[in-house]
């Protein structure tokens, strides 16, 4: 054998087994060569790879390990040193790769791991949002079922409807087995099953309001988890043979309008709660969850306030009916009222004309029989008739007053009058009526009062004679005395008339008068009635005869000049004392009569106006009384000419018209005239009495007026203004020149 | 005829002095007026009832007056008499007179009051001639046929 460069194998070649080996090589390294194929194939097919050098490495490991195994098939027979160089190479270069290679991989392998971890990582994410995403759907929908229960509930404002309305549908969104509303009873100690679900006629199953359980719920606002087995919830037969379900509950707080400040939420504290209870099915294993409760804690303030709603409108329906109720009332009472009216209205017109004719004939024929002849018994029964028929008048008269007082129709004049000399007057028709019954009158009028006033003379008047004739008439003896003065307004602030708080202006006053009397006197108690129509006082010492209208009428008068009158009394024999307080206007001075003095008809008119006018002179100054005595002689007149007082006095007589007297001597001229006036008391045309003076001094016509002097001139008197001065004074009734 | 005409003209110059002197004032003028057909001698009388009144009064006053103790009240009342008088026909300056001796009284005047009779005596002599010759010249005047 020559020695050659090829290798012999250790082992002879067995036939079969170098077969297999062969095959096995062989397929080894297609393997091997279709590894990276399929590798780079795959790879170039995805997107993402990030190893790509260890892939080229790899495949290169591969290659190699392939051409080695292939390289291999041929050194199973003889084979030349080249193969056996190239197979050297190629292992040695397999080596190297490969343990490259599984150095590379030490790196490699963890990485690749750590990739797997984080896409189970990934994989638990997902599902975690999942699950969370399923629970954010369910609690939409829950957000959406309470939207439509509460749009439900506050959909209607019957309170019945609201409650069941909010059972059924809680019942249908939560599929709740029972849901049952506990209300609180009138007494407030118990609650009683007002609402249920499934029953249709609750029984009323009362509960006592201070169970544990129950405070438990009550004491927080939110949906507490309570037994199945507390009273409050063992509604229904326990029919399941499992767990009943769970059970649920929370207050309703029932608010009441009072609660509700404007501006502000209700109070916490409430008071009152309902209680309600929802049950899940029993035999299901369904628990509460938390956006359930929400959802139940949700539908309970929400039922609050619809209950409250509800309440509130209830109210104001009620309120609405009573006063439409009340309104039917008052007008069938305004009906009423107005037929009353007119009835009386018609009767009082009837009255009027048909009652005053006859009267007027009575009266008439009455006094006309008084004057013939008469037997003593017959002259009495004729005055008694006519005494009779005149109170008849006069009552007739009254009621018609008081008739048009209260109507409204009468109207007060208002003319400017003599304050004095009504005070005059009413004294003068008193005195007879006292003297006779033996009372002792007297009078004083303040000097502040104003001479004269703006009013209704004639019902001032018969108010005041209607008052000193009460006093008269029910005392049976002692005094009357009438005080008049000008009202203070510290005096005014009277307990009696609280409300009353007149001021006094420059254009009136108020004139306040008071009437004493030491008669019988009113019971206090009796005080109110007296001003009452027809209330007649009962007390035995009282003359029943009068027709009870005077003191009302009265009212009625001082009312109407904005006054006030009132009685006071102490008691049974103790007298009795009227006051009333009226306003008057103040006359002012340019209403006053006169006289910038200038004689309406200057020069010669003619004296022939006041021929024979009957004149008299009273002048103690035999001087002045000859010059006056010349100039209205000269003017036509009839002239008497006194000296004095006394022959004034005695000489005076109707006949003459005017009487000029001199005042200059103190007081005798004052005195004279209120002489006068007493004699000619009760003659409607007594004399003008006319002062002449040379005093220029104010009081001096001031006092003239108080003593009921009818004028004031001045001296010197020529004859134009002596002529003017009795024109006016025939015309007028009276002058008073400005000092 | 002149004579008539002088006369009345010296009438009313002398008329017109008193008037301007102020011993007479208007009232002596209605006075005047008060005249007539059926009282033609009203002035004279008048003025006459004035002077027998005045010298009554003057005298009365002097003998108030005179009294070791003075009744005030008198006094006035006789001036307030005087006062009227003389203011009826019109003698203004006595009536002047007549008011401050009112004053006086009211003050009581003593010495006042005896120098204000001082002058109503002297206001009224010389008024009293005065009034006295206006009558003779109208007397003159009537003689003489006016």
């Amino acid at each position: 054998m020559e020695s050659c460069n090829c290798i012999d194998p250790q082992v002879p070649a067995d036939d079969l087994l170098m077969k297999y080996q062969y095959i096995s090589d062989f397929f080894i390294a297609l393997a091997y060569f279709s590894i990276p194929l399929e590798l780079i194939y795959f790879v170039k097919k995805s997107a993402v790879f990030p190893y790509r050098w260890v892939l080229v490495q790899f495949g290169a490991f591969i290659v190699l390990c392939g051409a080695t195994h292939l390289i291999n098939l041929w050194t199973f027979r003889i084979h030349s040193r080249t193969v056996a160089v190239v197979m050297t190479t190629a292992k040695v270069l397999t080596a190297v790769v490969s343990c490259a290679t599984a150095l590379m991989l030490v790196h490699i392998i963890p990485d690749l791991l750590s990739v797997k971890t984080r896409e189970l990582f990934l994989k638990n994410k997902a599902a975690e949002l999942d699950r969370e995403m399923g629970l954010i759907r369910t609690q939409e929908e829950t957000g959406r079922h309470v939207r439509m229960l509460t749009h439900e509930i506050r959909s209607t404002l019957d309170r019945h409807t609201i409650l069941k309305t909010t059972l059924v549908e809680l019942g249908r969104t939560l599929a709740l087995e029972e849901c049952a509303l506990w209300m609180p009873t009138r007494t407030g100690l118990e609650l009683q099953l007002s609402y249920t679900l499934r029953q249709q006629n609750p029984v009323g199953y009362t509960v006592p309001i201070h169970l544990p359980v129950i405070n438990q719920v009550f004491s927080s606002n939110r949906a507490v988890k309570i037994s199945p087995n507390c009273p409050v919830a063992r509604l229904r037969p326990y029919a399941g043979k499992y767990m009943p379900g769970a059970v649920v509950a929370v207050r309703v707080p029932l608010l009441h309008l009072s609660n509700f400040q404007i501006y502000d939420w209700p109070e916490v504290s409430t008071r009152s709660y309902a209680l309600m209870v929802l049950m899940l099915p029993s035999d299901s294993a369904r628990q509460w969850h938390v956006h359930e409760l929400e959802l139940v804690e949700v539908v309970a303030d929400q039922v609050a306030v619809a209950l409250s709603h509800a309440a509130i409108l209830e109210e104001s329906m009620r309120a609405r009916d009573q006063l439409i109720e009340q309104n039917v009332a008052l007008d069938l009472a305004r009906r009423e009222a107005e037929t009353a009216i007119r009835a009386r209205n018609d009767f009082l017109a009837v009255m009027n004309h048909e009652m005053r004719t006859p009267m007027h004939a009575v009266i008439a024929l009455s006094s006309l029989l008084q004057e013939t002849d008469l037997t003593a018994e017959q002259r009495l029964m004729v005055e008694t008739i006519l005494k009779s028929s005149n109170l008849l008048a006069t009552l007739i008269n009254d009621v018609l007053d008081l008739s048009r007082l209260e109507d409204g129709s009468l109207q007060l004049e208002a003319a400017t009058f003599n304050l004095h000399s009504l005070f005059r007057e009413v004294l003068n028709l008193i005195k007879p009526v006292a003297s006779v019954k033996k009372l002792s009158l007297t009078s004083h009028v303040a000097s502040d009062l104003p001479m004269y006033a703006i009013g209704d003379e004639k019902r001032l008047m018969q108010t005041i004679l209607n008052v000193v004739g009460n006093a008269v008439k029910f005392s049976k003896e002692g005094c009357i005395s009438i005080t008049a003065f000008v009202a203070k307004p510290e005096s005014f602030r009277d307990a009696r008339i609280p409300d009353f708080l007149p001021v006094p202006s420059d254009n009136h006053f108020y004139l306040r008068v008071q009437v004493k009397d030491s008669g019988s006197g009113i019971n206090p108690q009796d005080i109110p009635k007296l001003f009452t129509k027809f209330a007649q006082n009962q007390s035995l010492t009282r003359n029943p005869a009068g027709s009870g209208l005077g003191l009302a009428i009265c009212r009625r008068f001082v009312n109407l000049m904005e006054g006030h009158i009132w009685v006071e009394s102490e008691g049974i024999g103790k007298g009795c004392t009227v006051t009333f307080i009226v306003k008057l206007g103040i006359p002012d001075r340019s209403n006053e009569f006169k006289l910038p003095f200038v004689p309406k008809v200057p020069g010669n008119h003619g004296s022939t106006n006041f021929a024979g006018l009957k004149v008299l002179v009273m002048d103690d100054n035999g001087v002045s009384r000859t010059v006056t005595k010349g100039l209205l002689m000269h003017l036509g007149c009839d002239v008497t000419t006194a000296s004095s007082s006394e022959e004034c006095l005695r000489v005076v007589s109707l006949e003459h018209e005017v009487v000029f007297m001199d005042v200059c001597t103190g007081l005798d001229g004052y005195e004279l005239a209120v002489r006068i006036h007493e004699k000619f008391t009760k003659h409607q045309d007594r004399p003008l009495i006319v002062a002449l003076t040379g005093n220029t001094k104010k009081v001096t016509k001031e006092n003239c007026m108080r003593v009921g002097m009818d004028g004031l001139i001045l001296k010197p008197v020529s004859v134009d203004k002596m002529r003017g001065v009795l024109s006016e004074l025939l015309e007028r009734r009276v002058l008073f020149e400005s000092v | 005829m002149d004579g008539i005409v002088q006369l009345q003209r010296q009438l009313v110059d002398y008329t017109a002095s008193l008037f301007h002197e102020g011993f007479l004032d208007d009232q002596f003028n209605q006075l005047q007026q008060l005249q007539d057909e059926s009282n033609p001698d009203f002035v004279v009388e008048v003025v006459t009832l004035f002077f027998e009144d005045a010298e009554r009064l003057l005298n009365e006053l002097t003998k108030t007056l005179g009294q070791p103790s003075i009744d005030f009240k008198r006094l006035d009342a006789h001036v307030h008499q005087l006062k009227g008088s003389s203011s009826s026909i019109g003698a203004q300056r006595i009536h002047r007179v007549c008011i401050s001796f009112r004053n006086s009284c009211e003050e009581q005047n003593v010495e006042g009051c005896l120098k204000n009779l001082q002058q109503v005596k002297q206001e009224y002599s010389l008024v009293k001639s005065k009034l006295e010759t206006l009558f003779r010249m109208e007397q003159q005047i009537l003689a003489a046929g006016g």
